[in-house]
């Protein structure tokens, strides 16, 4: 995972709430094994028109096609973010298409998780905050917004002022881009020493005692 | 004495490998399903950093998302080169890692959530993972059983653990009889309903009450299976009676004196008197109705009496604005009576309804009818054991005989990731779990409901009150297929 800290940037709006995440990526996509290349797909049903069987074309009125919005790094949507699926090709392809940092009043659980697996910044503002942003964007699809994960800041030039919470330790692996398992392993002895004990408890064994 | 400790607590203390400081716990995964769909990457992952398996023994892998459900023949030669080159791809990975691993025809093949629990390897007290999101099927079983991504999925493999910051408690207790009509899909969704579809982020639900207590594992794992569709980490259901006689003589379950042991404790693991938990909400089962969605979200549900809600009805902004976009997406008016509705297509199966109770409760219903004209209306067994059963029992004969299909087992028109799909624009009875845009095929249109709710459709070609059903045929119907050994 890359580092990440500051991101400085202007912001998609996607004025909806409970954005699940078959939305994000439909199942179509989820067939190849590949762990890259899902950024063409992102909001595929949505972004694209194909009601003519065989051709696909760019929606122009969805938000990720507009001219005005491209490069954005940052998204914008209402409550429950990510619900649905647990397809971490929807924290793939929101990275891959290159958004670092997604905004809104909440998340859903696992792609909360997925998503500080890939580097992106989950911030949870309240409902104002988020709609402050969001009317900013949409009134100017050039205005600039600074999220900062150090500072847990979110700031613009118009005077907006949030601090987000975010879990220690999220932080932590994020600003240094470490991947969880070489963390765990750190703590190899505590696991070796409870698995010896575990491995008696056999009626949490899936299969017939391994004595 | 020690605190009174939640059912939840006890799972959640039994498996804590360290606490570190300013780290979220560390918590042993004694059971990870995989499936074709979500692991590829994981294990690309593990080869790259050349990380073994640590746990091979605490793995079982299974087909389920990908595969057609039309023959057998097509299952053995999945036309479609990327969904056959992931089926492959996880046969490879299990040989290469050392899983097992139940192939397309294997008699244990079937959907991942349908095949832990036959097999015996989902058990009380226990930590189950998956790379799906309804992996809180498990917890029916009071195991604690969450969904999770990929990059987890390879942090299992590699550790058998998984860092976890603690959710909060959420006791849901319905209590009461159930109504005549009234199945465990009607409840979960009532609760979502009532909670909404973020209502329990951040939340293990623990399901009580006499209307728990009363279901079979069948019906609790249909309750659990959709805690995540209130957005729940886990939902779960303490072991009783009910469980063990279920898992009883399974093929992975304890045996002889080994089995008493575990049951002696897993009776340890019910909620003790006087626990408390973060949240607690109370429903009286005497109330609920069968429901049916009308839009899209699966917390987008009337009762089967009631009618499409209209934007007054909507509890917030939010709401009004997803309402509104419903309506478009489904093609109805507010107002609307949801038995006018009417539909294109039945899909009877899924991790969600389709078990064997599903499939008599919808036999039982379709018994000496057919479906009516235009209707496509196909019966998806959960499991190859599901299938087996049910053709011992002559129920695909009673469906076939009603003008259903009768298919192989496999997550089918759940997700259309295989050629089971809706065309835009159909309109479909579903027992799967999920109404989201697009979710059955892009445009496809498709309503939740319990397999008696969709058999009835399927008959009628609208949404019909199954509590008015010509309940004296209903009856007659399943007097004679207990009659005939089957059971409700």
């Amino acid at each position: 995972m890359v580092p990440i800290n500051e991101i400085k940037s202007k912001a998609m709006p996607l004025p909806l709430p409970n954005i699940d995440t078959d939305q994000i990526i439909p199942k179509q996509f989820l067939k190849r094994i590949e762990r890259t290349g899902y950024g063409d797909f992102l909001f595929y049903d949505w972004r694209y028109n194909l009601d003519v069987p065989d051709s696909v074309t760019p929606n122009a009125d969805f938000v990720l096609n507009k001219p005005e919005y491209q490069g954005a790094q940052i998204l914008i949507a209402e409550r429950n973010f990510g619900c649905g699926s647990s397809r971490e090709h929807a924290a793939w392809a929101i990275n891959q298409f290159g958004f670092l940092a997604v905004i809104a009043p909440t998340f859903a659980d696992i792609f909360f998780s997925n998503a500080g697996k890939n580097g992106i910044i989950l911030v949870r503002l309240d409902d104002e905050q988020v709609k402050t942003l969001m009317d900013r964007s949409i009134k100017n699809p050039d205005h600039i917004i600074t999220v900062n994960l150090e500072h847990q800041t979110v700031t613009d030039d118009a005077g907006f002022k949030a601090t987000f919470e975010i879990d220690p330790f999220r932080k932590f692996c994020l600003l240094n881009g470490y991947d969880d398992i070489g963390l765990t392993l750190r703590h190899i002895e505590d696991l070796d020493k409870f698995e010896e004990k575990h491995n008696n408890e056999f009626w949490s064994a899936p299969k017939l005692a391994t004595k | 004495m020690s605190t009174p400790k939640t059912l939840f607590e006890k799972v959640w203390q039994q498996h804590l490998v360290a606490e570190p400081a300013g780290e979220p716990p560390l918590l042993y995964i004694d059971l990870q399903l995989v499936h074709e769909v979500t692991s590829p990457q994981a294990f690309e992952g593990l080869r790259i950093a050349g990380r073994k398996l640590r746990r091979p023994d605490r793995h079982i892998a299974t087909v389920d998302h990908n595969v057609p459900t039309t023959s057998v023949e097509d299952r053995l030669h999945i036309v479609d080169q990327i969904a056959s080159k992931q089926v492959q791809a996880l046969r490879t990975n299990c040989a290469d890692f050392g899983i097992e691993f139940f192939d397309v025809q294997d008699a244990s093949q079937g959907i991942v959530h349908m095949i832990g629990p036959e097999l015996g390897a989902t058990k009380p007290g226990m930590t189950i993972v998956c790379g799906d999101s309804h992996t809180s099927t498990h917890g029916a079983f009071g195991a604690m059983a969450f969904g999770i991504g990929t990059s987890e999925v390879e942090h299992v493999m590699a550790t058998q653990t998984l860092p976890q910051s603690k959710p909060k408690t959420f006791r849901i207790t319905v209590d009461g009889e159930l109504p005549f009509g009234v199945t465990a899909k009607d409840i979960i969704l009532d609760i979502i309903g009532k909670i909404g579809t973020d209502g329990a982020t951040g939340y293990a639900i623990e399901y009580a009450g006499s209307a728990i207590r009363a279901l079979s594992m069948e019906g609790r794992m249909t309750v659990c299976n959709m805690s995540i569709e209130a957005g729940a980490r886990a939902g779960m259901i303490a072991p009783d009676e009910t469980t063990f006689e279920y898992l009883k003589g399974r093929r992975f379950s304890p045996q002889g004196d080994a089995w008493e042991q575990a049951v002696a404790h897993w009776r340890t693991l019910p909620t003790d008197e006087g626990a408390t938990f973060d949240r607690e909400m109370h429903i009286d089962a005497a109330t609920l109705a069968p429901a049916v969605t009308w839009g899209t979200s699966p917390g987008m549900h009337a009762t089967i009496d009631g009618k499409v809600p209209s934007l007054d009805d909507a509890r917030s902004d939010a709401d009004r604005k997803s309402f509104a976009k419903a309506y478009e997406y489904m093609d109805l008016q507010p107002g609307m009576p949801m038995e006018q509705i009417t539909i294109d297509t039945v899909f009877l199966g899924s991790c969600t309804n389709g078990r064997i109770e599903d499939l008599r409760a919808a036999a039982a219903v379709v018994k000496g009818h057919h479906i009516a004209a235009k209707i496509r209306a196909m019966v998806v067994p959960g499991s190859q054991q599901v299938k087996r059963q049910a053709e011992e029992e002559g129920l695909d004969a009673i469906f076939k005989t009603a003008g259903f299909e009768w298919r192989e087992p496999g997550c089918s028109m759940c997700l259309g990731m295989n050629p089971d799909i809706l065309q835009p624009g159909e309109r479909c009875a579903s027992t799967s779990n999920r109404n989201f845009e697009g979710r059955q095929g892009r445009g496809g249109r498709t309503h939740l409901v319990s397999p008696e709710m969709a058999a009835a459709a399927a008959i009628t070609g609208h949404f019909t009150d199954i509590r008015k059903w010509k309940s004296a045929e209903l009856n007659l119907a399943t007097k004679q297929m207990l009659a005939e050994g089957g059971s409700l």
